[in-house]
């Protein structure tokens, strides 16, 4: 950068009249960024959009399987996380820059601390052998450590749950038992805004809905190759949960990348209340990863 | 009052400012890397269009395997690709873009130099991907990638996987382009400089890049899944595995269809700036033809599906798209209609830049025209994959984009290298140019009508009537005699240019008779551009040029005030924003 000497602070470029316009400008820039962001995961976004639309089941089978504890622990570590980093740019602006170090680096192990739950979470669908794709029916490696797959005792799936059920003298019309066209018409009732009509004589259906996603304490649900009423093409859901969540984690890893860059800068006081655009930009980028989880989460683990 | 300076070729300017190969490979100037995109750009086309050279050749002479089957669909693919995601895409934004927007602002630079340079290093880096794919088993898809083919029939081909690489990081380099440009175009305005004092071409830069942010980021997405499906098989665009091939389709196209606009809207940027200044008369309709490109811009994005008509999409989808895509003819007849009534009464200069712009509005035209063909419902079906449709992207892409390309690169031409290049022989290209170029691709439209499908690599045989095979024979005849002398034409200009840089005239600091700001520093422009920030007039107002025997080129008239001083304009004093 060619500095023509005169009264340019040395974060300002050449091509700058000011300050003001150089961080106007970036923050633009960034902005515009995001917007390609949010377009690259909103093909994605799309995709699940016309899968969920095309085959409703699948979401709801496969979401089972994921662990909603999980997630919300690291939608709150992340959201946590997108606080600190919103101090941050508050306090650089305020030239605290003890204060500053230390959301920052806040910021960081929150963001290893969601690298690590999700990792929690790899392992196991690895382990499980839920995988994207054709390898996704082999089922899992080590059958015995699986705490899906069934061995010696019946298989208990979402139709015998409802035989229990009203072995217990509840009132479960035939009819009412689970197929796939009956879950296909529950999933979509699912998807509309509006309150589902009831399901079912006096509303039976609302209860099978309910019981269907067997809480997984209790009833385990089994490993999708052993379970008969497994949709067609379940590992379709997985396909798509690698996809947006794989590519959601490549962004914390660079989003870590980035805030490790700033906390060196920080360290060498670069930032201060003159100039803290990097800071800001970093933190804007920070937002929209934070921003695209929460519209994962309810996603892959919420809704089924 | 100073005189527009002259010539500079051998005092400090951007191109003798700092040596060595390190000050051009990761220089910050806009100028520079401007040269370096058209340099590299124009090293593709050349590949490109040697491609193109052999596929003619072959056809000329059906049968007799000049080409083998696969080395044909390996040849057109790489045509294809090279032409569009290495050549026109980056052509006019990139490379004249980025020489020209700063300066034409008033600007020392765009706002971000380093992701400039950047986008240029990913340029290099695509490019090195797309060559890759021809060493690693070759690539026969197609450009467009189309699923199963792309995952499944072409599995022995290793090349599918570098070459989607390449379309990715090319993407991005166009992105960040883009999302320099508006950020340029936002900030770094100088006072006076309203967005309708803007000349047209920046009007098109920026309907270009906010086109480049928005679309180019789904082709991403798109070729992502493709590797990720081709790598791993599982399953998105598979049917057997559940997924939807046609989803593909509707991905690739919802970028790839913006995507023509990116190659034709800043060329029709340039067109607006070369019907004016070498009409010599101010340019009619600005506000239309500014509008007109972000009407497009808008329109491009919501005809994606006319790509699909035979594709299997719902009834009503079609109609709604047909419908959607002659609505962007409105848009674009008006830039036509506005072009002709700037050229009415004006003082045509019949040089090469102006002939190259004559040349765009006829061939635009017909390929616009035969857009219309395309986008209703019924004829589609017949025309569908047939060389019309190769006729018709041609007219549109080659014979608009490109010729708007090469026109604007006559245009600035004594402004990037101070040099002017032979006249008479600059126009007998350019008219060598048109001639090929229609002889080439007007047979293409008959062929495509009497039902020659493209990609073909044969067209004899048992499965053809014999009076056919004649009948399609005599057509590529023609249309590869065309491709010959349109050969001929582009390495003439090469020739005269090339010559221009070591023999040319020092060319004057003005010498077409533009007023907009870049005619306004010397040629070639000095490291910084401009010494003091400029004042801006209306940059469409010929009438205070005037021609200077001694300097070889256009002067300010001595009894009229520059911008700034005196009373003329209140914009340009910063009163009025």
């Amino acid at each position: 950068m060619d500095d023509h000497g005169h009264d340019h602070p040395p974060h300002l470029g050449h091509h700058w009249a000011d300050s003001q316009q150089q961080f106007e400008a970036g923050k633009l820039g960034m902005w515009l960024f995001l917007a390609t962001e949010v377009l690259l995961f909103g093909g994605l976004f799309v995709g699940y959009a016309v899968w969920r639309g095309n085959d409703p089941e699948l979401f709801q089978y496969g979401s089972q399987y994921l662990d909603t504890w999980l997630g919300a622990v690291n939608t709150a570590v992340l959201i946590l996380s997108s606080l600190t980093m919103a101090m941050a740019v508050t306090y650089a602006q305020l030239n605290k820059q003890r204060a500053l170090m230390v959301c920052l680096v806040l910021t960081f192990l929150g963001a290893c601390g969601f690298m690590t739950i999700k990792y929690i979470e790899y392992t196991d669908k690895f382990q499980e052998g839920l995988f994207p794709g054709a390898a996704f029916y082999d089922g899992p490696k080590d059958r015995a450590a699986s705490k899906y797959w069934v061995e010696g005792r019946p298989v208990i799936t979402r139709e015998t749950l409802l035989e229990l059920k009203r072995g217990l003298g509840e009132r479960v019309p035939e009819s009412d038992i689970r197929r796939p066209e009956r879950t296909r018409a529950i999933a979509q009732a699912e998807m509309s805004a509006i309150e589902p009509a009831a399901i079912g004589p006096r509303g039976m259906g609302e209860d099978i809905r309910r019981e269907l996603r067997p809480r997984a304490d209790e009833y385990p649900p089994p490993h999708p190759v052993q379970d008969p009423n497994r949709p067609t093409n379940a590992h379709m859901f997985f396909n798509i949960y690698f996809m947006m969540t794989g590519l959601h984690g490549i962004h914390v890893l660079v989003g870590m990348i980035v805030i490790g860059w700033l906390i060196v800068r920080a360290a060498k006081g670069h930032f201060n209340s003159e100039y803290y655009t990097p800071v800001d930009l970093g933190g804007l980028y920070w937002h929209i990863v934070d921003l695209i989880w929460i519209f994962l989460f309810p996603l892959f683990y919420l809704i089924h | 009052m100073t005189s527009i300076p002259s010539n500079t070729l051998h005092t400090d300017n951007y191109l003798n400012h700092t040596r060595g190969f390190m000050s051009w490979a990761f220089t910050l100037d806009h100028k520079r890397i401007g040269v370096m995109y058209l340099v590299s750009v124009l090293v593709a086309f050349f590949f490109g269009g040697m491609a193109a050279l052999a596929l003619r050749t072959h056809l000329i002479a059906p049968g007799t395997e000049m080409l083998s089957e696969d080395a044909y669909n390996q040849m057109f693919t790489l045509h294809g690709a090279i032409m569009v995601f290495l050549v026109i895409i980056p052509s006019v934004p990139a490379a004249l873009g980025n020489f020209v927007l700063p300066i034409m602002l008033g600007a020392k630079d765009v706002a971000f130099p380093r992701l400039n340079l950047f986008s240029y290093h990913l340029w290099v880096i695509g490019a090195i991907f797309f060559l890759m794919s021809l060493f690693t088993g070759g690539l026969d898809t197609g450009w467009t990638f189309y699923t199963p083919y792309s995952t499944d029939t072409a599995s022995a081909m290793g090349g599918v996987i570098p070459a989607l690489t390449g379309a990715f990081i090319l993407g991005f380099s166009s992105i960040f382009t883009g999302m320099n440009f508006i950020v340029t175009i936002h900030r770094l305005r100088p006072p006076g400089m309203t967005w309708f004092r803007m000349p047209l071409f920046l009007w098109a830069l920026y309907a270009t890049a906010v086109i480049q942010v928005l679309a180019t980021p789904v082709l991403g997405i798109t070729l992502m899944l493709l590797i990720v499906e081709r790598a791993f098989g599982i399953g998105i665009f598979d049917p057997a595995l559940g997924g939807d091939p046609v989803l593909y389709q509707h991905f690739f196209w919802f970028y790839s269809h913006p995507a023509v606009y990116i190659m034709i809207l800043p060329a029709m940027g340039i067109i607006s700036e070369l019907v004016s200044v070498h009409s010599h008369k101010h340019i009619f309709g600005y506000r239309f033809i500014a509008f007109s490109s972000i009407a497009i811009a808008i329109f491009g994005f919501l005809v994606w599906g006319h790509h699909m008509f035979v594709s299997g999409q719902s009834a009503l989808l079609n109609v709604i798209f047909s419908a959607i895509t002659f609505s962007v003819s409105i848009p674009s007849a008006i830039k036509v209609f506005n072009w002709l009534a700037t050229m009415y009464k004006g003082s045509i200069s019949l040089n090469a830049p102006m002939l190259y712009a004559l040349s765009f509005i006829f061939i635009f035209t017909i390929g616009g025209l035969t857009g219309l063909h395309l986008g209703t419902l019924a004829t589609d079906v017949h025309l569908h994959d047939t060389y019309f449709v190769v006729a018709h992207f041609h007219y549109v892409m080659m014979g608009s984009a490109l010729f708007a390309m090469i026109g604007g690169m006559h245009h600035w031409w004594p402004k990037i290298t101070g040099r002017m290049y032979h006249e008479l022989t600059s126009q007998i290209g350019a008219i060598t140019v048109f001639i090929g170029f229609n002889l080439t691709f007007f047979p293409q439209f008959m062929l495509g009508s009497q039902g020659m499908p493209r990609r073909y690599h044969d067209y004899t045989g048992d499965m053809w009537l014999p009076e056919t095979v004649e009948l399609f024979h005599t057509y590529h005849f023609w249309s590869t005699i065309g491709s010959y002398v349109m050969a001929a034409g582009f390495f003439l200009t090469a020739g005269y240019l090339v010559h221009s840089i070591f023999r040319g005239k020092l060319a004057p600091a003005n010498p077409w008779g533009g007023r907009s700001l870049e005619w306004q520093c010397t040629s070639p422009p000095p490291h910084d551009n401009f010494a003091k920030q400029p004042t801006v007039g209306d940059c469409y107002d010929f009438s205070v040029l005037r021609w200077d025997e001694a300097e070889q080129g256009y002067t300010w008239r001595e009894d009229v005030p520059r911008p700034g001083e005196g009373d003329r304009d209140p914009y340009e004093k910063g009163e009025l924003e």
